[in-house]
């Protein structure tokens, strides 16, 4: 079987993000661009995967400007087989929305024909968990989303998923669109030797518009704020003040 | 002139990094607490580190290690550097470069299992009576019969505790030179438990807690030729040869450190607040943040740059003693200044950058004092003009 795995490159979840002046969005000009942890985690299950005999070969795809062609490397230095960056933007603070990516995805695996496609459940910098339930949708496929165990058994696989308040397995027919949550695993380090072999990897470049997808955003950002800072706490004297307090402010 | 890094020195960097933070920083506090570490420690990083190939990564691919070449290899070691020394010296060992000088029969006995994880090295130069005036050693090796037998004492020898033996240098004869007599020097593989060798508990000290460092005896210790490491009476010839870039190596490490100080500083700086604003917006701590960083990218600089010519063949001694150097001063000077951005805070082993000023202290002095370094730049400068 033919995992396919999609990897985004965002802003690295060390680096304190700063909004941009006009309010756009944040400022992504020299700063560290890492692999999106959720991606890192599906790219760790589709090794495991692979190396538990159920997988044979695993492709990793990115979509946005060419410099993913670097988290590309990270995901072939831990263990993916061949890559596909297609490249949509060319400034990197165009991002791609999730229906443009899920297009674009649903093109890929019609060329590549994996038995799965193993995505993180959403990229840290914009949170909007939909490209895998998009591309589901668009291919027809079973979905299981959130998963924190999988196991693939013959023509079905068993996802375990987090939910509020506790865990649901479901058993999705193969094909099928798996997003992962955090407590899935824990990536491995791109090995030294992994990344010296990484280079001569397969890395095939390609466009959006070889796929023919509209990326025309659909979504219009009117306003990135900073968080509101945090207001400065009181001490309290008791246990009788702290209740009262509360009741001050509508907490009780 | 490139001096942008390669993608794959852009993921070593990223992978040693990344290990460092998830599988040293952990035990640092409780090393740095007790001076000691324990071998269940020592074998988890160990087996971590050998499956992300960062174990004797600094040797060539076909004996085992990583084949990185010299300036990635010193990334690396800038990346390693951040944590307590004895953490990653024991658990992501680099074996030492002398071993690949050794024959077949000496490689299957010493190298390889240094790199397999099974053992550790240990050089022993220093004497009581013999630090920076190396040739001025007492210890001796005598021939008797077909054999030699060692006399006399090491000390300062670093982790001879945990290492499984020791390659010895000793005084085995003298020879004229046009500037007076001067000792020849044979190197020696020697193994503990090898009668009339002995290893003692060393001094306890300021810099680097956990790694200890041994008192190491010799009375009467009989080996035979088999354990002579390169030839005979060729000892700094063989070192000189083979222990490489270890001043480099000094350099990379103090880098190390001195960004994670001052990744502290600036961090500080922007968040704590005093007299109403944050205090880098006071100049007196704005223009140290300005000349650290300034300072850390100029001993890097030195550093990777020496690093470069050493594989192609052009690097100096000058080049090698200016990188150990600046690192080393540059390390004091980011240490002490990101403690004085901190206030009292920067004391208090809370943070690490009481343990990272400590341990600056030792890197001025060992692989060649900050005098030695500079002794060596100016005789490469004066040299040539006969002076």
């Amino acid at each position: 079987m033919k995992v396919l795995v999609p990897v985004k490159r965002v802003i690295d979840y060390n680096v304190k993000v700063r909004v941009k002046a006009d309010g756009s969005g944040v400022d992504l000009a020299n700063v560290k661009m890492s692999m999106n942890p959720f991606d890192e985690i599906a790219v760790e299950e589709a090794i495991r995967l692979k190396e538990a005999g159920k997988a044979d070969e695993i492709v990793v795809v990115s979509i946005g400007v060419k410099q993913a062609q670097e988290t590309l490397r990270t995901a072939l230095a831990m263990g993916a087989d061949r890559a596909i960056l297609v490249v949509a933007a060319d400034d990197v603070h165009q991002d791609i929305e999730p229906l443009a990516v899920a297009k674009i995805l649903a093109k890929v695996v019609e060329e590549e024909q994996p038995g799965l496609v193993l995505a993180g459940k959403q990229a840290i910098d914009n949170d909007m968990n939909a490209t895998g339930q998009m591309l589901s949708a668009l291919l027809g496929w079973s979905q299981a989303t959130f998963a924190s165990k999988i196991d693939i058994e013959g023509d079905h696989a068993l996802v375990t998923r987090e939910v509020d308040g506790g865990l649901q397995t479901i058993k999705v027919k193969m094909p099928a669109v798996v997003t992962v949550d955090l407590r899935l695993n824990e990536p491995r380090y791109a090995s030294l030797p992994n990344i010296m072999k990484a280079k001569k990897k397969p890395l095939d470049e390609k466009t959006a518009a070889d796929y023919g997808v509209d990326l025309t955003p659909r979504l219009e950002v009117v306003k990135t704020d900073e968080p509101p800072a945090r207001a400065a706490g009181i001490i309290v004297g008791s246990v009788d003040e702290l209740v009262e307090k509360l009741k001050e402010a509508g907490a009780v | 002139m490139d001096f942008a890094l390669t993608e794959e020195q852009e993921m070593i960097v990223a992978t040693t990094r990344a290990f460092v933070e998830r599988e040293l920083y952990p035990y640092e506090a409780e090393v740095e607490r007790t001076g000691r570490l324990d071998m269940d420690v020592i074998r988890d990083i160990q087996r971590k580190a050998m499956e992300a190939g960062l174990y004797a990564a600094n040797m060539p691919e076909e004996v085992g290690g990583a084949g990185l070449d010299t300036l990635t290899w010193l990334l690396y070691e800038k990346g390693l550097g951040r944590a307590n020394y004895a953490l990653h010296w024991t658990g992501v060992a680099r074996p030492s470069n002398i071993l690949l000088a050794g024959t077949d029969e000496q490689k299957e006995k010493y190298l390889y299992p240094c790199i397999r994880g099974e053992t550790w090295d240990c050089l022993a130069m220093t004497e009581p009576g013999a630090g920076s005036d190396l040739r001025g050693m007492q210890a001796t090796a005598k021939r008797d019969g077909g054999d030699w037998v060692l006399n006399g004492t090491k000390h300062f020898i670093s982790h001879a505790d945990i290492a499984g033996f020791a390659i010895v240098f000793m005084a085995t004869g003298e020879e004229d030179t046009p500037r007076g007599k001067k000792k020849l020097i044979t190197a020696f593989f020697v193994d503990k438990g090898t009668p009339g060798f002995s290893v003692r508990e060393g001094y306890r000290n300021v810099s680097h807690r956990g790694y200890t460092n041994s008192v190491l005896e010799f009375d009467n210790c009989r080996l035979p030729d088999s354990q002579v490491l390169g030839e005979v009476h060729k000892g700094f010839d063989v070192a000189n040869q083979w222990l490489g870039a270890t001043r480099l190596q000094v350099a990379a490490t103090c880098l190390g450190r001195a960004e994670r100080a001052f990744d502290h500083a600036l961090a500080y700086a922007a968040e704590r607040r005093q007299f109403g604003q944050q205090i880098g917006k006071f100049q007196g701590v704005s223009f140290k943040l300005a000349d650290m960083a300034m300072e850390m990218k100029a001993a890097g600089l030195l550093t990777w740059e020496a690093g470069w010519k050493f594989d192609r063949g052009t690097v100096t001694e000058a080049d090698m003693s200016m990188a150990k150097l600046k690192a080393t001063e540059v390390l004091a000077h980011v240490a002490d200044e990101a403690i004085q951005i901190h206030g009292g805070m920067g004391l208090m082993d809370e943070l690490p950058l009481e343990r990272i000023w400590r341990d600056a202290r030792v890197e001025r002095i060992w692989e060649g004092t900050s005098e030695i370094q500079r002794h060596i730049i100016s005789r490469d400068l004066l040299r040539p003009l006969g002076a």
